[in-house]
């Protein structure tokens, strides 16, 4: 399924200068007009990139305007990210010993946010050579936003595999089965609370088993800066 | 209908034609055939299942998934350096391009920047690591249409190269020679004039290609004019590499964007075809190699010296921050999304590989088309397994 696109997009981009900072700002701005209060915090890095977050509702509509408005017509890539600290830590905990104590509260990066789970995806200008990182918050008690499907055909796999691996669902995309996993697997594995089986099952040698190396070890945390 | 002219192809069509009409008086059904996971096409364990109705598909759908290794729930269990080792195997033809772009993010976070010979050695390699694997697409390109020669010399010139990076990194396969800061070691003594005989070898090794494969009567009627993709499609589904630059949209990552390497030094053409079918998609890599043994040639020329190495600390913890980067690899874009929170390991990694869009158009691609023309616009597509499961 692949929606023609229109010219009249490419034809407001030719204003556009080259990328730098008043670009981007630009970008923030064509897309608070055609947005609205769709567009709820943005965040542009000096000689780096553009972060927008858009509400989950204005999700599809954000698309359409980065494609119409903006001119970005190469769909980069679509995911999610989970940004519950894991309550693994990095999977090296002791077995033996009760688990540490660990900060869990959720701070969310660029652009901010306020939900546990966020979207986001890049979408990228190939005539004026930027790109801009989308992203929205996604309700922690019913994690669906519009399908991007029929705005970038691109969107389809990059959706299921946000599916799988994150539980969210795509309104509008009627094909979500599992990319990598069996139908069967419970379970969203890139969330954060899923743990890495493979630490569960074995713990991490470097924390249980480590042989003393003849000579002593010591000299890692002295040295310091090299 | 390999080396059929056209006059034969099109009474061919015809006859298909009448046989499609006969299925539907008949109603018969159509059939269904899976093509692979094991199948020279697929490089690996990629399943096509294709519905057909006569010999014409008119419905395809790729199932990925046989060699997921879960790298991005991996990398949150890693600290920075450690994560080259499990990038490295993702694309595995061209494993150092794997590694820049990851490097370059947690570069960008930590602020600094590897010292000029870094990144002058880090192109040179990248360079090498893509003459590597799409010289091998071009042997192998031959093998899926039926020809078996170019597979000989891709492999014996190939083995050129990953000599070449084995005697700078220590591993054919695997380098794992990117630090953040800048590189592992300095490059061996004697490894430039080396270097400049072996672009020698593979520039001839191009010139063979385009005699033995392009200009050939059979592989040109094998690929012209089939999978045809227009380059606003091939926009909306993320195409990239090649596969774009054949649609005809000029976008080359090396030269599009800033980055600290040295492709803006010198002098190179990103080259480009109009037509969006599987010979332009070819067309273009076997130009992109030639282009790379220049870049190679050019950038041993001016090798500046210096370290290799920036000041970095010993253990490295990345301020928080969310970088991206990509970079254009054999197979295409090529990025990652690093999120950090301060720590020894990247909180989360997102991996934009480039086989997984390349791979998406699939079912758009192949509906519509001859069984033989399958293998043509795999082949054409050119994807790594790996690359598209991670």
């Amino acid at each position: 399924m692949v929606v023609p696109l229109s010219d009249t997009g490419s034809s407001d981009t030719e204003t556009l200068a080259l990328p730098g900072d008043g670009l981007r700002e630009g970008i923030v701005q064509r897309l608070r007009e055609s947005l609205g209060e769709g567009v709820v915090d943005s965040l542009v890095k000096p000689g780096d990139d553009v972060w927008v977050r858009v509400s989950a509702d204005a999700w599809r509509a954000a698309g359409m305007a980065l494609r119409d408005v903006i001119g970005c017509e190469y769909f980069c890539f679509l995911s999610a990210i989970d940004w519950m600290p894991s309550p693994y830590g990095r999977g090296e905990d002791d077995p033996t010993q009760p688990p540490p104590e660990r900060d869990d509260t959720i701070r969310q990066g660029y652009a901010g946010g306020e939900t546990r789970m966020q979207i986001f995806a890049r979408v990228t200008n190939v005539k004026d050579h930027f790109g801009v990182t989308i992203k929205a918050d996604i309700p922690d008690e019913q994690p669906v936003v519009d399908s991007w499907i029929s705005v970038y055909a691109g969107a389809n796999w990059h959706e299921r595999e946000a599916h799988e691996m994150f539980g969210i669902g795509f309104a509008g995309h009627n094909d979500l089965r599992n990319m990598y996993l069996p139908m069967e697997f419970e379970g969203h594995p890139m969330r954060k609370d899923f743990p890495l089986l493979a630490r569960i099952v074995k713990p991490w040698p470097g924390i249980v088993d480590v042989e003393q190396l003849p000579g002593g070890d010591d000299d890692e945390e002295t040295e310091g800066e090299a | 209908m390999t080396d059929l002219a056209d006059r034969q192809k099109l009474s061919y069509i015809a006859a298909q034609a009448a046989d499609a009409r006969l299925n539907v008086e008949l109603e018969t059904e159509g059939m269904t055939l899976n093509i692979g996971p094991q199948h020279p096409a697929t490089h690996g364990t990629l399943r096509i299942i294709v519905r057909l109705d006569g010999e014409q598909v008119v419905w395809a759908e790729p199932s990925a998934g046989y060699m997921h290794r879960g790298y991005e729930k991996l990398t949150e269990v890693r600290t920075f350096p450690q994560v080259t080792t499990l990038i490295n195997r993702i694309d595995w033809l061209g494993s150092f391009a794997n590694e820049v772009p990851f490097i370059l993010a947690a570069e960008k976070l930590m602020d600094i920047e590897a010292p000029p010979r870094a990144q002058w050695i880090r192109t040179i390699l990248f360079e090498l690591s893509r003459i590597a694997n799409v010289g091998l697409f071009l042997g192998d390109l031959g093998v899926q249409l039926g020809a078996i020669t170019p597979v000989f010399f891709a492999f014996r010139d190939r083995e050129y190269v990953l000599n070449l990076i084995e005697a700078a990194t220590g591993g054919r396969f695997h380098p794992n020679f990117d630090r953040i800061g800048g590189l592992k070691d300095d490059l061996p003594a004697g490894w430039i004039t080396e270097t400049k005989q072996v672009m020698k070898k593979l520039r001839m090794f191009c010139d063979e290609m385009d005699d033995l494969l392009f200009g050939n009567e059979i592989f040109q009627s094998r690929l012209r004019g089939i999978g045809v993709i227009p380059a606003d499609v091939a926009k909306q589904y993320g195409l990239s590499g090649a596969n774009l630059r054949a649609s005809g949209v000029d976008w080359d990552l090396r030269r599009d964007q800033t980055l600290p390497m040295a492709w803006d030094k010198v002098d190179w053409k990103v080259w480009t075809h109009p037509d969006g079918d599987c010979f332009a998609r070819c067309w273009v890599r076997l130009q992109e190699t030639r282009e790379a043994t220049k870049i190679v040639d050019q950038l041993l020329d001016t090798l500046p010296s210096g370290s290799v190495m920036a000041k970095v600390p010993r253990i490295i913890k990345v301020p928080e921050g969310e970088a991206w980067v990509s970079t254009e690899n054999p197979l295409g874009e090529m990025g990652y999304y690093v999120v950090s929170k301060g720590d020894l390991g990247p909180f989360r990694v997102k991996i934009r590989s480039a086989s997984f869009n390349n791979i998406s158009i699939v079912p758009w691609v192949l509906r519509g088309v001859y069984v033989p023309d399958v293998i043509s616009i795999l082949a054409s597509l050119y994807f790594i397994l790996g690359d598209i499961d991670r």
